[in-house]
């Protein structure tokens, strides 16, 4: 397959969703369920054979393949085209999103189903495909940030799908304006590229970046360009300070959480970082940045998620923690681990959310796992699964997420040991939440009567509704299995999550991603002969599976055995629980620092003094004066002959005066 | 030897006495014949100048002035009679429909 | 000047109709004064003898009686006057500080109507045809416009008849 016939299937692959997207729209709303749920898979399904036929086709000997598809801007020397482009990175991530959002896609039509605004639901999901495979897909940052903010517009509607509820609506427009704020700072960086680069395109920019001396001074031009990415990287994908959005993003239905917040999405800022490797590598003090940043918001997230009551919101804590390892990695120059975690973390990340979504839909609507218990009885398949995704999150062989979570470790190691420390502290606390969870849910004897007590109150029942939009409730008292449609995706990624992993085996992945981070691989290569032997590098593995096992003991001990523990350690601990249990006030922080002070700001003298006061008295007080000028403006005109006369009268003296005047002169 | 000034200034004087007439007179009537006194002064003026000047166009222009004049005082009484016979008052204070 | 300041100073429209009349014929003299014959006999037969005729008839006609008092208006008073009064200074300030020009003598100039006539159907004919068609249309237009409605004619008729 020669480059010439496959660059233009790149450009299908994004417009086939899009297009999706559209017919759903524009004709969903009176279509059946049936043909709406055709038209969606149809779509998405389309863009994954796509994407495996030209994966099918790839050869690393002729990549990078790029597409024009069409003119954009030409202003001056300044260029930016609608440029599509194929290397190893973009596969790859072709690959997981397609992959993963079709077998999401998949299960939203068997956990959507009931709902009202299907089709809504579907073209939402489709467009956000769409969004997303053009950034992937992007040959320059402008389309890149086509997609960006497209994925940022795609979250916002599907977290606030069910928009008559007002913490929903309120979850999306947060997430909005977060990544907005990154996304102010990613635009800074663009601006940045065209003043000193004169293109956006990566290939010119990547080849002039090659060119300039590293900055270990500090300070410079690509310093500056990398950390401002990374500000629009933590706005996306979560990392201090701008997580604080992903958890109030659970509001969205289940499959959103998956895709987006989970496997997609999120991912785009790791993305991002990677594709920009030739920057950051010449930027060590923003590559610094980047693995501190990344270190912190694992280990920091880890620490909230421990005490998190909802089953969602110790996924979405668990997300922001596992892309602070993929950002540790980027960090410290491993860019192929940070894409490789990023690849097994779609996997049983996706997986899991999936797997709560079964169970919360099982169950009748409940998402808090106090009263879930015992559920392995009903839920066989969604237990099975949910466990090998909580053995590959843990970081246990032969699952996927040990292979990828352990380079990262062995790679900052090499760095540095201090984030070697921190991940390793990380990785056993993520051991722990997560067997916790499992132990929760599926342990034990079911909390039947929690759930049946809710059951009687009315707004138990009408949350039940807004989500799954039945209006009787179904199965309660009785937990059930999901149907078929939804366990199937399971099913396959539980089998990604199972072998998953072996495509690094070897280093083959880095191998494989090596054209595309050549310099990269240099600075790594460099790390891990610094770091020693093979003997070392078994040590550390067998580390880190130690740890992953204490956690599980933890969990075990604490869950299981003696489930009365947990509550008398949290009372013992009592400030510092309820510190972590409340996210340690982050929130609240945010909101007296920053959003408080804007809203006041804004109310007070823009909206009043500077908008009533003076742009509307402006205009209110313009035409008032008109009025009043013209009321005595009237009385000239009475039909009075004589005044008329006595107004001649004066004029034609003004006249005489001024003619004598320049006589005298 | 009158000066040419005191003719000027006698003009002017019937000028100003014609203007106030205008002014001040509530009668229709009345201020037609000031409008005929304004213009008799203007006349007065021409004159003058036409004496000082040696010029004898000033004469014609006279002649044109009272050509205008009675053509102006034909049509204009016409209409105060036509206006008499709506408003029935002859009180420009009354005649006042003009009005916004 | 007598006469002027008269036609303010009645308020019986037909007294200051007779003092204007009386301001006309001052005034054939002054032209008289300075020669100018054809146009002092013209004043007396036009002016005085034609349009104040006019206007008496209209006055006797319309019935006109004393001036009464109404509402009068401010912006003449307040405006006019003073206007009046400035412009009228302005003019007489001019005037009597312009070094005099020579005196005019009596009947230097020869305003007899042979010279008059030749320029006013030479120089002036333009005008002249003019002015007598200004004539025809305010002759017409005065017929028109005192005439009175087609029912009300036949109705007045009546009753007087």
């Amino acid at each position: 397959m020669t480059p010439k016939t496959l660059s233009p299937l790149l450009c299908t692959i994004p417009l086939l969703p899009l297009a999706g997207a559209a017919i759903n729209g524009f004709f969903g709303r009176k279509a059946s369920k049936k043909a709406i749920s055709a038209v969606a898979l149809m779509f998405c399904g389309a863009a994954f054979a796509m994407a495996l036929f030209i994966a099918a086709n790839f050869s690393s000997a002729s990549a990078p393949y790029s597409f024009n598809l069409a003119h954009w801007i030409r202003s001056g020397i300044f260029s930016v085209d609608f440029d599509f482009y194929l290397d190893q990175l973009s596969l790859v991530m072709l690959l997981v999103v397609t992959g993963v959002g079709f077998l999401i896609h998949i299960y939203s039509v068997g956990y959507m189903w009931e709902d009202d605004g299907y089709y809504r639901f579907m073209s939402y999901m489709n467009l956000f495909m769409f969004f997303m495979l053009a950034l992937v897909l992007a040959k320059n940052y402008l389309v890149l940030f086509i997609g960006w903010e497209g994925v940022g517009l795609a979250s916002y509607l599907l977290i606030g799908y069910w928009f008559t509820k007002d913490s929903a609506a309120a979850a999306g427009k947060k997430a909005f304006i977060v990544n907005r704020i990154g996304d102010f700072g990613f635009l800074i960086a663009l601006f940045l590229m065209i003043k000193y680069f004169g293109s956006l395109d990566f290939t010119h920019i990547f080849t002039a970046v090659r060119t300039l001396p590293t900055e270990s001074g500090g300070a410079g031009l690509l310093t500056a360009i990398g950390l401002l990415l990374m500000v629009g990287a933590a706005g996306k994908s979560a990392q201090i300070p701008l997580y604080v959005w992903l958890p109030d993003a659970m509001e969205g239905p289940t499959p959103v959480s998956a895709l987006i917040h989970a496997a997609t999405m999120v991912t785009a800022g790791v993305y991002m970082v990677a594709r920009s490797s030739a920057i950051f590598e010449r930027a060590p003090m923003a590559l610094t940045v980047v693995a501190i940043v990344g270190t912190l918001t694992a280990l920091f997230a880890a620490t909230i998620g421990i005490a998190q009551t909802d089953i969602k919101k110790v996924l979405a804590y668990s997300t922001i923690s596992q892309l602070g390892y993929m950002f540790m990695a980027c960090g410290v120059g491993a860019f192929s681990a940070g894409i490789f975690h990023l690849m097994t973390h779609a996997f049983f990340k996706g997986l899991l959310f999936l797997a709560a979504g079964s169970v919360i839909h099982g169950i009748g609507g409940e998402q808090d796992m106090r009263k879930m218990g015992g559920l392995r009885v009903y839920m066989p398949w969604t237990f099975l699964t949910m466990g090998i995704a909580t053995l590959a999150i843990a970081g246990i062989p032969p699952f996927a997420g040990f292979w990828s979570k352990d380079e990262i470790l062995w790679r900052a190691f090499g760095a540095s040991w201090v984030y070697w420390l921190i991940g390793v502290v990380t990785a056993f606390i993520t051991s722990f939440y997560m067997f916790r969870l499992m132990y929760m849910t599926f342990g034990g004897e079911y909390r039947r009567a929690a759930v049946q007590e809710l059951h009687g109150h009315d707004d138990r029942d009408k949350t039940h509704a807004a989500r799954t939009g039945v209006s009787a409730p179904h199965g309660h008292g009785e937990p059930h299995e999901s149907p078929w449609v939804m366990l199937a995706p399971l099913v396959a990624l539980a089998v990604l999550s199972v072998f998953g992993g072996f495509v690094g085996y070897g280093n083959r992945f880095e191998h494989f991603l090596a054209p595309v981070f050549h310099g990269a691989s240099e600075v790594a290569q460099e790390t891990s002969r610094e770091a020693g032997n093979s003997t070392l590098e078994y040590l550390l593995m067998g580390v880190s599976i130690s740890v992953a096992g204490l956690g599980w003991l933890l969990a075990h001990l604490l869950y299981s055995r003696r489930p009365q523990l947990p509550v008398r350690i949290a009372a013992s601990l009592g400030g510092l629980y309820r510190a972590v249990a409340n996210k340690y006030y982050v929130d609240e922080l945010y909101s007296v620092l920053f959003v408080k002070p804007v809203v006041d700001g804004s109310t007070e003298i823009l909206w009043h003094d500077v908008d009533q006061g003076a742009i509307d008295a402006t205009v209110n007080n313009s035409a008032a004066a008109a009025r009043h000028v013209s009321d005595n403006v009237r009385y000239m005109q009475s039909g009075n002959l004589r005044s008329y006369a006595g107004w001649v009268a004066a004029g034609a003296a003004v006249v005489i005066a001024y003619m004598v005047w320049m006589g005298v002169r | 030897m009158i000066p040419l000034s005191y003719y000027l200034l006698l003009s002017g004087i019937l000028f100003a006495c014609g203007v106030l007439g205008f002014l001040i007179k509530r009668n229709i009537i009345t201020i037609f014949m000031s409008i005929e006194l304004m213009l008799n002064g203007v006349n007065l003026a021409f004159v003058a100048f036409a004496a000082h000047w040696h010029a004898l166009a000033g004469q014609v222009f006279v002649f044109f002035v009272m050509v205008v004049a009675a053509a102006e005082a034909a049509v204009g009484l016409a209409i105060i009679i036509a206006v008499y016979r709506t408003r029935d008052t002859l009180n420009v204070d009354r005649v006042n429909l003009l009005k916004l | 000047m007598a006469g002027a300041i008269n036609l303010l100073v009645q308020s019986h429209p037909i007294n200051s109709a007779l003092s204007l009349i009386v301001v006309m014929a001052a005034l054939a003299a002054e032209y008289l004064l300075l020669g100018a014959e054809f146009v002092a006999a013209v004043q007396v037969i036009v002016y005085a003898g034609a349009i104040m005729v006019l206007f008496v008839i209209t006055i006797m006609l319309l019935n006109a009686g004393k001036e009464e008092r109404t509402k009068g208006s401010r912006a003449a008073i307040l405006l006019g006057v003073p206007g009046v009064a400035i412009g009228g200074v302005l003019v007489a300030w001019t005037l009597l500080n312009r070094p005099n020009a020579e005196a005019v003598p009596i009947g230097a100039l020869q305003g007899d109507p042979h010279a008059i006539a030749r320029l006013l159907f030479h120089d002036f004919l333009l005008p002249f045809e003019v002015t007598s068609v200004l004539i025809l249309i305010a002759i017409m237009g005065a017929v028109v416009l005192a005439s009175r409605p087609e029912g009300a004619a036949r109705g007045a008729r009546k009753d007087e008849g």
